[in-house]
């Protein structure tokens, strides 16, 4: 029968849409109010001390959209103005000095895209499959375009005593939630920033100002960022000693594990993501990332690991960064067990969770990069699986 | 060169903000305190989740114990049995605790809190005081318990190379199921939570689905719904109903509402409004709210509006950590959203 959509003059094509003044700052559309953030209750005590996950499921592309963009607070998202901001560097350096955001917007800028991973992106599931949906298995990481100042050229306006080998970076927040790392690392591609993806950072993001750690693990990234101090050692604050190391076997634990490794995931077909159509033509799209450099390679598997074909990258493969791959393939309606691998330019590859669990055990939450499995069933529906 | 931006830290700033406090004694303030001392300020600004033997309640973190248990399959990490230095302790008190209410600890509060917990995990005796002049003098048990990333060495080299490509495995078995665990978050059909809708369905049967957290502003006075309380209280506002729910997320860590309410840190505050102190029965109040309760204390605007612009100002003795709510219209939205929960 012909299509009434098509047949019959819909309301859309003979009155009026929306004026241009219906929304000045724009939200997406209803028919998109599945492509939120979520929250997992169980995993935390409080919402204010809690971690949410990218819908990373139903995106496409490589920037992640501020308003959907994970969020992980240690004391909740608080709202500071840009004339209430100041920032500190003090410590080892030959001249102390209090930054206002005016004077921040001054300095001569650079631009990053970066992705931001959480260091216990797929913790819940490093004993097992645990979670349906790459949502909640992956979804602990965002990637976006940054715009604001070198650290170093803050750090050099300072000057950098010789003794200075690290520096602490600390936020306004209650938790205030300061890490330590190397100069070596402030002085490279760290950046004091205060754009993103071509806005200002949101509130949620550290507006108005944060820091940019590229490859390094998500709680590096201080929002709201208030204070650099110069040390000649590590701070070893509670954030880099309680948690954020990772527990081995031996009872012995890992710590500064800051890189975040080559890891991929398939987006789509997944468990909020299952194929409706059929079989015939299938698209199967996901995510690569290395805190090592840009991603070469991602292979696809869709039989669990017994063979494997190379992947589209869709766009640039840049370092740090997400890249998208694509392999369109015509799918026989069986089951399938889909895996993807990344593989990036310093030729590491990214392991299974057995061979990770065989070095690091059962009690090593944080890092886990390992190959997710998703069991397509002949009806297209899908489940988080682990095979060996 | 510099560009001449900014200008200099003054000293007392600097004092301020920079309250670190490194494994070498650097940042360290004067002062000290002894462990009974600690234990009294432990049982009233830390005990309310952390246990008043920080034995940890709930899923708040257990501070003392777990002595042997870091290679169990669920090792129990704590000040005693995981924190390599006493520098961390200090210095996360100091700047970051209680939650909810940073920065209020004394600097001789701290030495106490640090000692009594040194006391806790068994590593002082009761008649023990901390000071700035031996605090050096304390290793924790586990400081050589932590060594530098070395994955470069441990790992890079078993991951590199040219990785399989065909005939990998000889068979493959599905070992583990999330299915079987059953815990993700669902949609009202039951499907994993924010599943994309079916597009071959017409829109309008999937026109809505409810989006979690939504944001709530005062902007967004939804129409007085069927949700209302039948008795709503006399000219209940919406919007300033939706403002105070806003700015009830602050308090939401520790009070939970609504029909399925249960206490947790707090006590549960459905019908708290008008309604007498410490109403809720099976909640272990302060002395200082049973006193007042007692004297016949009800939570009227007025009273409920002292009290939380200042809780400690207002009921000295009170377990409740936070700081208050300085806006006049934050506590009056707050109290609004309070009156508006169904009894």
């Amino acid at each position: 029968a012909a299509d009434p959509l098509i047949t019959e003059v819909q309301d859309w094509a003979s009155a009026f849409g929306d004026p241009v003044d219906a929304t000045p700052y724009g939200m997406p559309i209803r028919f998109e109010s599945h492509v939120v953030r979520r929250n997992v209750s169980w995993l935390t005590e409080s919402p204010v001390s809690s971690i949410n996950f990218t819908p990373i499921h139903a995106l496409e592309g490589t920037i992640t959209p501020q308003g959907c963009a994970f969020e992980r607070h240690h004391s909740g998202a608080i709202e500071m103005s840009k004339q209430d901001y100041r920032l500190m560097i003090n410590g080892l350096v030959d001249r102390p000095l209090v930054f206002t955001f005016e004077d921040l917007l001054r300095f001569p800028r650079a631009s990053t895209t970066a992705f931001l991973e959480c260091a216990a992106n797929g913790g819940m599931e490093w004993a097992g499959a645990q979670l349906e949906g790459c949502q909640f298995t992956q979804g602990m990481i965002h990637n976006m375009e940054y715009v604001g100042v070198p650290l170093r050229v803050l750090l050099e306006e300072a000057g950098v005593q010789p003794e200075g080998k690290w520096i602490y970076a600390e936020g306004a927040d209650a938790s205030s939630n300061g890490r330590s790392m190397p100069l070596e690392k402030a002085m490279d591609d760290v950046i004091v920033a205060f754009f993103a993806n071509g806005e200002a950072l949101r509130k949620e993001h550290g507006y108005p100002v944060r820091l940019v750690v590229p490859g390094w693990e998500g709680n590096m990234w201080i929002k709201w960022l208030r204070r650099i101090g110069v040390y000649d050692q590590a701070v070893e604050s509670r954030e880099e000693t309680s948690k954020y190391t990772d527990l081995m076997p031996d009872g012995r634990a890992r710590k500064w594990t800051w890189v975040m490794d080559a890891k991929s995931v398939i987006t789509a077909p997944s468990p909020q993501v299952p194929i409706r159509h059929g079989k015939g033509p299938l698209v199967i799209t996901g995510l690569a990332w290395s805190g090592n450099g840009a991603i070469s390679r991602v292979d696809v598997s869709t039989d669990g690991g017994k063979n494997w074909q190379t992947a589209r990258l869709t766009g640039d493969s840049k370092p740090k960064a997400l890249v998208r791959f694509h392999l369109d393939i015509d799918w026989d309606g069986e089951e399938m067990m889909l895996q993807s691998r990344a593989i990036d330019e310093t030729g590491y590859v990214q392991p299974t969770k057995d061979a990770l669990r065989e070095i690091r055990g059962l009690n090593n939450v944080y890092h886990n990069n390992g190959i997710q499995t998703w069991w397509v069933k002949a009806d297209g529906e899908v489940e988080n699986v682990e095979v060996a | 060169e510099p560009l001449g931006l900014g200008r200099p830290a003054l000293p007392g700033e600097v004092t301020a903000w920079d309250v670190s406090v490194l494994p070498d004694g650097t940042g360290l303030p004067e002062g000290s305190g002894d462990v009974l001392t600690g234990e009294e300020v432990f049982a009233e600004k830390c005990s309310s989740c952390h246990g008043e033997f920080a034995e940890g309640l709930d899923s708040w973190p257990v501070l003392a114990g777990g002595e042997g248990t870091l290679t169990d399959r669920r090792p129990v990490k704590t000040v005693g049995s995981y924190w390599p230095y006493l520098s961390t302790l200090f210095d996360y008190i100091h700047r970051s605790m209680p939650f909810g209410a940073a920065q209020t600890v004394s600097v001789d509060e701290t030495y106490a809190i640090t000692a009594f917990l040194l006391y806790s995990n068994g590593l002082v005796e009761d008649d023990y005081v901390l000071s700035k002049a031996n605090f050096l003098e304390v290793e924790l048990p586990n400081a050589d318990g932590f060594y530098a990333d070395d994955r470069p060495e441990a790992e890079y080299a078993l991951f590199r190379g040219e990785p399989c490509m065909a005939d990998c495995a000889a068979e493959v078995k599905v070992t583990k199921r999330a299915a079987e665990l059953n815990v993700t978050p669902e949609d009202p059909d039951g499907r994993p939570a924010g599943s994309l809708p079916d597009l071959r369905t017409a829109a309008a049967e999937t026109a809505a689905p409810e989006a979690p957290a939504a944001e709530v502003t005062a902007g967004d006075a939804a129409p007085a719904s069927a949700e209302a309380p039948v008795e709503a209280p006399t000219a209940a506002d919406p919007a300033l109903i939706a403002a105070g729910e806003s700015v009830f997320k602050k308090c939401s860590a520790c009070h939970k509402v609504g029909e399925d309410a249960k206490n947790g840190v707090g006590p549960t505050l459905n019908g708290v409004v008008d309604g007498p102190a410490a109403h809720e029965e099976k909640f272990k109040y302060s002395k200082a709210l049973l006193d007042k309760a007692e004297e016949g204390l009800v939570w009227d605007e007025a009273a409920l509006g002292a009290f939380l612009e200042n809780p400690k100002r207002y009921l000295k003795g009170t377990k409740m950590s936070f700081p208050g709510l300085k806006k006049e219209e934050d506590r009056t939205a707050i109290i609004a959203y309070l009156a508006s929960l169904p009894k």
